[in-house]
């Protein structure tokens, strides 16, 4: 395709809620700014207003009075999801049973009154990019899981929308095919370029495929950065037990360093408070020699994966610790082993959460 | 005992019941309606006699018509009803359910009450133009009683339909830019098609037997139920009237039967 990077419409969210008709409030007001070509995830668990939020974009839903949608500055607001040109991407996939493959993806250019010709080099166009070749004349109910994923993308695509909405791709496929065509998907979105909006629950594909993620709790934006930024400094306890695995230690501070039962922990940053609630990533503990480090703690359980050990390890904080070594660590349960932590991998949280 | 005898046996009980009750009367049916004078050339009278033919061409059209009106009809009341939550909602379905018990002499009495000599259309219009307006004793009447007592029956069958329509498949086809009625026509119809064929031929079968209103508007509606009661109690013409029943039978059957292989592709596309 002769796509290049920064492509479609530039996103606009302002001071969008939405309460539904029975007073439940799914959105509290947000504003948020999507790049052109921009690939935003909205992360959270469900009932988050993720998809609230994903839907007020579409125009499936409209916002609470006070609430703007623009795309490349012109207020849509008020256009109906069918003039907005926008592609979506549904959990469900909502390929239509009635139409083939390739009459499923050039719906959209019939609508448009695309000439015959032109809609199927169109079409083929797009069997070809999400690999599907040879599937064009079977019917929906005879594609798999991963077959009709592609058929919604390509369907979604061929419209040449200024905005790709992807609402839980993957979630209806198995583990193993969810891996795979994560990956597919990531560059096939880095290859068209064009904005997109991608809702997911899942943080793994998350990571992968956003250029930015906006992580939601509650109806509210808790924190939207770089998925470098959410994993290494979420600025609350929900973002960083969200993202990741996370050790959250409750200590008193005293001259720069935490106190703990099994230890002091040296931290960096502001250390003039006087306690604090701090996040460790387990991989960023390394184990040791007992008394060559300044924290220790007994091995309580140890759980070989391949690519990495788990060891839960007790003793250190009040709570038990997650530690992901190295494979080639030895290490048995009811040894006694020092705790290496970097300064730097110590964050500092609110306190209130 | 086998497990093949045991099952046999377990049929048997129908088998006894489909030759009693199905098989030997349509049989004798069948056989009673070459009987007559014209022996199996009975049959052919009904296309050929001028007067069975009429009747033949007016029943069909009154149930097709009275089949395509009511889907029309249900199709945008059971949609409505569906999808929309108000007042009243439960108690109005409930109502729209209440015809569903008469018997077609009770609906004829209600066409009679609406559209006869006495009747409420009759009365508006002698005010209004100073002409009283009577069409229960008439095909209209008729139509109209058929429409009564069909729509309810339809109207069920699509909001069932209708509920297990997957929105996001509107909502897709919008994405796509679909206008409103491009949405019903690609992704709506095709997929309530089955409800369609489905309720569309008991409204059909309904309209082509139902004797009842008939009988109660009027006696000379030239439709074929009509016609087999005069056939067979009047004129005492058994065969006339068998061949006529076998006849009824065969062509409600083989209409239902193309209606069903036209949308064949509609039902199993919607699977």
């Amino acid at each position: 395709m002769s796509t290049s990077a920064g492509h479609g419409a530039a996103v606009r969210i302002a001071a969008c809620g939405k309460t539904f008709a029975d007073g439940t409030r799914a959105l509290e007001p947000a504003t948020l700014d999507i790049d052109r070509g921009e690939t935003l995830v909205l992360l959270g668990p469900s009932g988050c207003g993720k998809t609230t939020m994903l839907r007020i974009i579409a125009g499936l839903e409209l916002p609470d009075t006070g609430g703007k949608v623009l795309f490349d500055g012109k207020d849509m607001t008020s256009v109906p999801i069918e003039r907005r040109n926008v592609g979506m991407v549904f959990q469900s996939y909502a390929l239509f049973p009635n139409m083939s493959v390739s009459d499923n993806i050039g719906y959209g250019l019939k609508i448009r009154g695309v000439p015959n010709e032109e809609r199927a080099a169109r079409v083929a166009e797009l069997v070809a990019l999400t690999n599907i070749s040879g599937l064009e004349n079977r019917r929906i109910d005879q594609l798999s899981g991963g077959q009709r994923q592609r058929v919604a993308l390509a369907r979604a695509v061929a419209i040449r929308p200024g905005i790709l909405l992807l609402d839980e791709p993957l979630t209806a496929l198995d583990a193993a095919l969810r891996d795979r065509l994560r990956g597919e998907l990531n560059r096939l979105l880095r290859a068209l370029g064009i904005t997109t909006i991608y809702v997911t629950h899942d943080q793994s594909e998350a990571m992968e495929l956003g250029d930015r993620i906006v992580v939601m709790q509650k109806g509210t934006i808790a924190q939207i950065g770089s998925p470098r930024e959410i994993y290494f400094a979420p600025k609350n306890r929900f973002v960083a037990e969200f993202i990741g695995a996370a050790n959250i230690i409750e200590a008193p501070i005293e001259g720069g360093q935490l106190v703990l039962p099994g230890g002091r922990q040296p931290i960096g940053g502001d250390a003039t408070v006087s306690a604090a609630v701090a996040m460790i990533r387990p991989e960023t503990i390394r184990v040791v020699e007992a008394g060559s480090a300044p924290l220790s703690g007994l091995i309580d359980s140890v759980s070989f994966i391949g690519d990495r050990q788990r060891m839960v390890v007790s003793g250190v904080s009040g709570k038990l610790l997650t530690v992901d070594a190295p494979n080639a660590v030895v290490a048995k349960a009811g040894e006694r082993v020092g705790l290496l932590i970097s300064p730097d991998a110590v964050r500092l949280l609110p306190p209130e959460s | 005992m086998s497990h093949k005898f045991f099952v046999w046996l377990c049929l048997l009980p129908l088998a006894v019941v489909t030759v009693a009750f199905f098989l030997l009367p349509m049989a004798r049916l069948v056989v009673t309606g070459a009987e007559g004078p014209q022996g199996l050339a009975g049959y052919l009278a009904i296309l050929t006699e001028p007067r069975y033919r009429a009747t033949l061409i007016n029943t069909v059209m009154l149930a097709a018509a009275t089949t395509i009106v009511t889907l029309i009809v249900a199709t945008i009341a059971g949609m409505f009803l569906q999808r929309h939550r108000f007042p009243g909602r439960a108690v109005l379905i409930a109502m729209l359910t209440f015809p569903l018990a008469f018997p077609g002499v009770v609906v004829g009495f209600l066409i009679i009450l609406l559209a006869g000599r006495q009747g409420l259309i009759g009365d508006l219009s002698s005010r209004l133009f100073g002409e009283r307006l009577v069409f229960a004793y008439s095909i209209y009447g008729l139509f109209l009683g058929y429409l009564y007592f069909s729509i309810p029956r339809v109207i069920l069958t699509i909001m069932a339909a209708v509920q297990k329509l997957d929105v996001g498949l509107e909502e897709a086809a919008r994405s796509l830019g679909a206008s409103p009625w491009a949405v019903q026509r690609d992704v709506v119809m095709p997929a309530l098609a089955p409800a369609f064929v489905a309720s569309g031929a008991i409204a059909f079968a309904t309209a082509m037997g139902a004797f009842g209103t008939a009988f109660t508007l009027a006696t000379n509606i030239d439709v074929l139920p009509m016609l087999i009661y005069t056939e067979f109690t009047l004129a005492a013409n058994f065969s006339t009237s068998a061949a006529l029943s076998v006849g009824l039978g065969i062509i409600t059957w083989f209409i239902l039967a193309i209606a069903r292989s036209f949308s064949g592709s509609a039902v199993a596309a919607a699977g």
